[in-house]
């Protein structure tokens, strides 16, 4: 596929100049004017306990202090695909940092001074902490009501347990594909949780009119489904959707954590208790350590059989997930990571049993990558594991395996184009594999790891996006979506989208973020599934407005339909070589005819994607028969390290990063990608992880103590290779790729080391000291 | 700003090469002071605590994380911020060469990390990639891995040529 001319170019950003400038409004950036309040949130200091008395007396007694809100005012359970949670803790809270109450007050001063005031008496009880506890035959209920929670059909509670939703796969038989293979190799792998750190922390801003109209400005990934979540948990107030708007300006990063509702409800529902006055809610980058979303610990049991020559005949998984206190959007990367943790592998035989367990510490959501960074930091080191007991090169050990297009899935479905092989094949020249390479300095050991990588969008199988386009008297256009822009480039790719279509320039179109009120439906900007979604939508959207230009063109001018084609901002035609009419010309007011009046009109087009062939319904005993996944991405990743005896401190040289996302839509946004996925990966393996003390308190709620990369810890050489089998059902060709780039960054590392030292490491993170102390041991 | 406000303090100061005088809190630190009374936007709060670097400004010429610094400090300075560093409205060649690589996502710590820069470039005109790496380590970014910033620092030094990437032996 040639001849385009602004799909597969490296595109300017359409949002660049206002970000460069200042000119971007974050939200804590809006204006609300001398009305506008402030609320500062009372939060639990225990991990679990009754709520017995909360006295707020004095704190209202303030001046300045407007309102102090409680549980009792919202006893509504709400959540995204399970109703586990409430707008602030009602008889219970279940985790360090949990919304007990609120004070609103005229200034945020005040506020802080008047929560001090208020005092909640709590009964304390035993927090379950870790999932080996959580599952033990007579653990604490954390959530005795779980067999009454509303949910998502694709989940399965266990009451009476702290089981939240278990996927189970089937496929093949295992216990047959165990006994056909000449050895099995189990182990077990560990992963603590992480926090996202969007350098922007969670905001919010509600205003309910005098009208009953609910305004919410949020720092967001998901305005719909904000929307549709407070139209949901406050329906008992009346709101209807159409009453409900959420508005969402540039945000700060978001890498998940600022999908779904969490915080922003605070904002929504404090909002209806002040008619007539904006109420702000903004979190410190305490708060946002432990009270919006966490990515989840895993504890991974593993099972591989061999064959002598390295066909893989089966696969055991067993993943426990440490799904936090509230698991309403964290079971669904349960879920997920359960239906893919084969990793990208031609496995006939498949068990795997992925858990969603209830703890008492902050809840699991969503993180870049949403499960598959977790299983394949496990799953990845193991097979090296078993390649080199088999005494087989670990890369040609994944090649011999590695998914192909066509292969069953999981849940039976065909895996889509593929071009793995090609991935690991480049990827592996590239890295100079095979090649071993000593330091000059004793003190040095030199290593390479090799990691391959899938994942699909997590999503419901009627995630839709939407798209308007206007045409501008100059032939300008405007589209409004409402995914969301979180610097990945999407506004960009958007424009190049339509520009292609139209044969506009994408410096003439601009895109967008969202008010829900103006712009069309988007179910969410999560999954990496917008730029295939949405692309999708928008292109739909040029092709209408296409459409509607010939049609007009045609009837007013006579011009041959089917002879019509844009060009360089023009309609012309195949059959007529002299005309030329420019878009400008009557894109807004029409085309005149002789009589004076005029034909056609403003254009507008509109497209709509729904992926009509995706089903979540299966046989919940083998997840057998559905087909929960539009697609997965794959790839291969390598890494050259060298790390000092000493001090185990690492230094990367080289990593490389070989991904098949389909057609390359631009390829500098791409590249944007690769680098700075694979940095935030490199740190969940090197540097950072949540720490908790034993009564379930974060002790690293901060930069100092939880260290995220600065400038100093790039990799020398990051080098991004793109293999191009197209996604027939994408826009250009185009799939996802968004989350993939930090998911093998793990493994690469944990390989490395071992492939350097002859240590294997099997718990995250893998850091200096941890190394250092291995090699003490060793 | 609360209490404090019974106590204000009248401060001058050039802000972006206009004077300007206004009245703070003695607790209040210089980024409330620009952002809640004057309405400059462009320097954020990411940890009101010196951590992330996205408070960024120059305090005659010297970066500052504007979180540490109270706003009764800068009476009779020389402020500069993002909105101060354009040239007749243009970009700056800076801003130019972090369009150019892409080198912001969100574009959060965007106007912190070119304060950086800036001061960085304006006292040393050609830096090393090491030196740039150093100079830049304040400024928290969780998008792009960093590379293209310090690219487009080496580039706008004219250390790396223009879309170039600077060779490591």
């Amino acid at each position: 596929m040639s001849g385009h001319k602004f799909i597969g170019k490296s595109v300017v950003r359409v949002d660049g100049k206002a970000k460069l400038t200042g000119a971007a409004a974050f939200v804590d950036d809006l204006e609300f004017g001398p009305g506008l309040l402030h609320a500062v949130i009372i939060e639990s200091p225990h991990a679990y306990a009754k709520i017995k008395k909360i006295d707020f007396a004095k704190a209202l007694g303030v001046e300045g202090v407007v309102k102090v809100v409680t549980g009792k005012e919202f006893p509504y359970r709400f959540g995204l695909y399970m109703h586990d949670r409430y707008v602030f803790a009602q008889d219970h809270v279940r985790f360090v940092g949990e919304q007990v109450a609120a004070v609103i007050a005229r200034t945020p001063a005040v506020a802080k001074e008047a929560a001090r005031l208020v005092k909640v008496e709590y009964e304390v009880l035993k927090p379950v902490l870790d999932v080996e506890t959580a599952l033990e035959e007579d653990a604490r209920l954390i959530h005795p009501e779980l067999g009454n929670y509303h949910h998502v059909p694709w989940f399965f509670p266990k009451k009476d347990t702290n089981i939240a939703h278990l996927r189970k796969v089937r496929k093949g038989d295992a216990e047959q594909g165990f006994r056909e293979a000449d050895h099995v190799f189990d182990d077990t792998y560990m992963v603590p949780r992480y926090a996202h750190c969007s350098i922007e922390t969670h905001g919010a801003i509600g205003l309910f009119d005098h009208s009953r109209r609910l305004t919410v400005w949020a720092a967001s990934q998901s305005p719909h489904t904000q929307r549709h979540l407070f139209a949901e948990a406050l329906a008992p107030l009346g709101l209807k959707h159409k009453d409900v708007r959420v508005i969402a300006p540039s945000v700060g990063g978001g890498f998940g954590g600022k999908a779904g509702v969490s915080m922003e409800i605070l904002a929504a529902a404090l909002a209806t208790t002040v008619q007539g006055s904006p109420v702000k809610v903004h979190w410190t980058r305490e708060q946002e350590f432990y009270n919006t979303y966490q990515r989840q610990g895993v504890v991974a049991k593993m099972r591989v059989g061999v064959k002598n020559d390295g066909t893989i005949t089966a696969l055991e998984q067993k993943l426990y997930w440490d799904a936090g206190a509230y698991v309403e959007y964290g079971a669904n990367v349960v879920n997920a990571a359960g239906l893919s943790a084969s990793g990208p592998y031609r496995i006939p035989n498949v068990h795997i049993d992925s858990v969603c367990v209830y703890t008492n510490l902050p809840p699991g959501g969503p993180y870049r990558g949403f499960g598959y960074s977790e299983f394949l930091f496990g799953l990845e080191s193991h097979f090296n594991e078993v390649a080199k007991k088999l005494g087989i090169d670990p890369v040609e050990f994944r090649r011999k395996n590695a998914i192909c297009t066509g292969d069953v899935l999981n849940y039976g479905g065909k895996m889509n184009p593929s071009g793995l092989l090609e991935c690991i094949d480049k990827v592996a020249r590239e890295i100079d594999w095979g090649k071993r390479r000593v330091s000059d300095d004793p003190r040095k050991a030199i290593g390479k790891g090799f990691a391959l990588f899938w994942k699909a969008p997590a999503m419901p199988p009627n995630a839709s996006s939407t798209a308007f386009l206007k045409f501008n008297e100059d032939g300008s256009l405007n589209i409004l979506v409402s995914a969301m822009e979180i610097g990945q480039g999407f506004l960009t790719v958007m424009a190049q989208i339509a520009a292609e279509v139209l044969s506009v320039p994408p410096e003439k179109i601009r895109v967008e973020t969202p008010d829900t009120d103006r712009n069309p439906y988007e179910w969410q900007t999560v999954a990496s599934h917008i730029t295939w979604g949405t692309g999708n939508a928008v292109k739909k959207a040029a092709i209408d407005a296409r459409e509607q230009i010939f049609d007009i063109v045609s009837s007013a001018l006579g011009q041959p339909r089917e002879s019509l084609y844009l060009d360089d901002e023009q309609v012309r035609s195949r059959s007529d070589a002299g005309f030329g009419l420019p878009l400008r010309d009557f894109v807004i007011n029409g085309i005149m005819m002789k009589d004076g009046t005029f034909r056609g009109g403003p254009i507008i087009g509109r497209g709509m994607f729904m992926p009509e062939f995706a089903s979540a319904l299966s046989d919940p005993e083998t997840s057998q028969g559905g087909k929960p996944n539009v697609h997965y991405t794959v790839g291969a990743s390598a890494i050259e390290i060298e790390v000092d005896r000493e001090t185990g401190r690492i230094t990367i040289p080289k990593v490389v990063l070989g991904v098949d996302c389909g057609k390359v839509l631009n390829p500098d946004l791409l590249k944007g990608q690769v680098t700075g996925g694979m940095v935030q990966g490199l740190a969940t393996v090197l540097y950072e992880d949540m720490r908790f003390d034993g009564k379930g308190r974060l002790l690293n709620p901060n930069f100092t103590d939880y260290k995220i990369p600065t400038a100093l810890d790039t990799p020398e050489e990051i080098v991004s290779i793109f293999v191009e089998h197209e996604q027939p059902d994408g826009p250009f060709g185009a799939r996802g790729v968004g989350e993939h780039t930090m998911i093998p960054a793990a493994p690469i590392i944990a390989n490395a080391i071992e492939d350097a030292l002859g240590i294997r490491i099997r718990s995250m993170p893998i850091t200096a000291e941890k190394i250092a102390l291995a090699i003490r041991d060793s | 700003m609360g209490d404090g406000d019974r106590v204000k303090k009248t401060i001058r100061f050039v802000l972006n090469g206009e004077k300007r005088a206004v009245d703070v809190a003695p607790q209040e630190t210089l980024l409330e002071t620009l952002r809640e009374r004057l309405g400059v936007k462009s320097p954020k709060c990411g940890c009101d605590r010196g951590d992330c670097g996205t408070c960024t400004v120059m305090i005659d010429g010297r970066s500052v994380r504007s979180c540490l610094v109270l706003g009764v400090e800068v009476d009779g300075a020389v402020v500069t911020t993002l909105e101060g560093i354009m040239e007749n409205g243009e970009l700056s060649p800076l801003q130019q060469a972090f369009l150019d690589r892409n080198s912001f996502q969100c574009g959060f710590c965007a106007p912190g990390m070119i304060m950086s820069a800036t001061e960085l470039l304006a006292r040393n005109e050609k830096p090393t990639r090491e030196e740039v790496q150093e100079g830049l380590a304040g400024n928290l970014c969780r998008c792009t891995g960093y590379s293209p910033i310090i690219d487009a620092v080496l580039e706008t030094a004219g250390v790396v040529s223009k879309g170039g990437s600077d060779e490591r032996s």
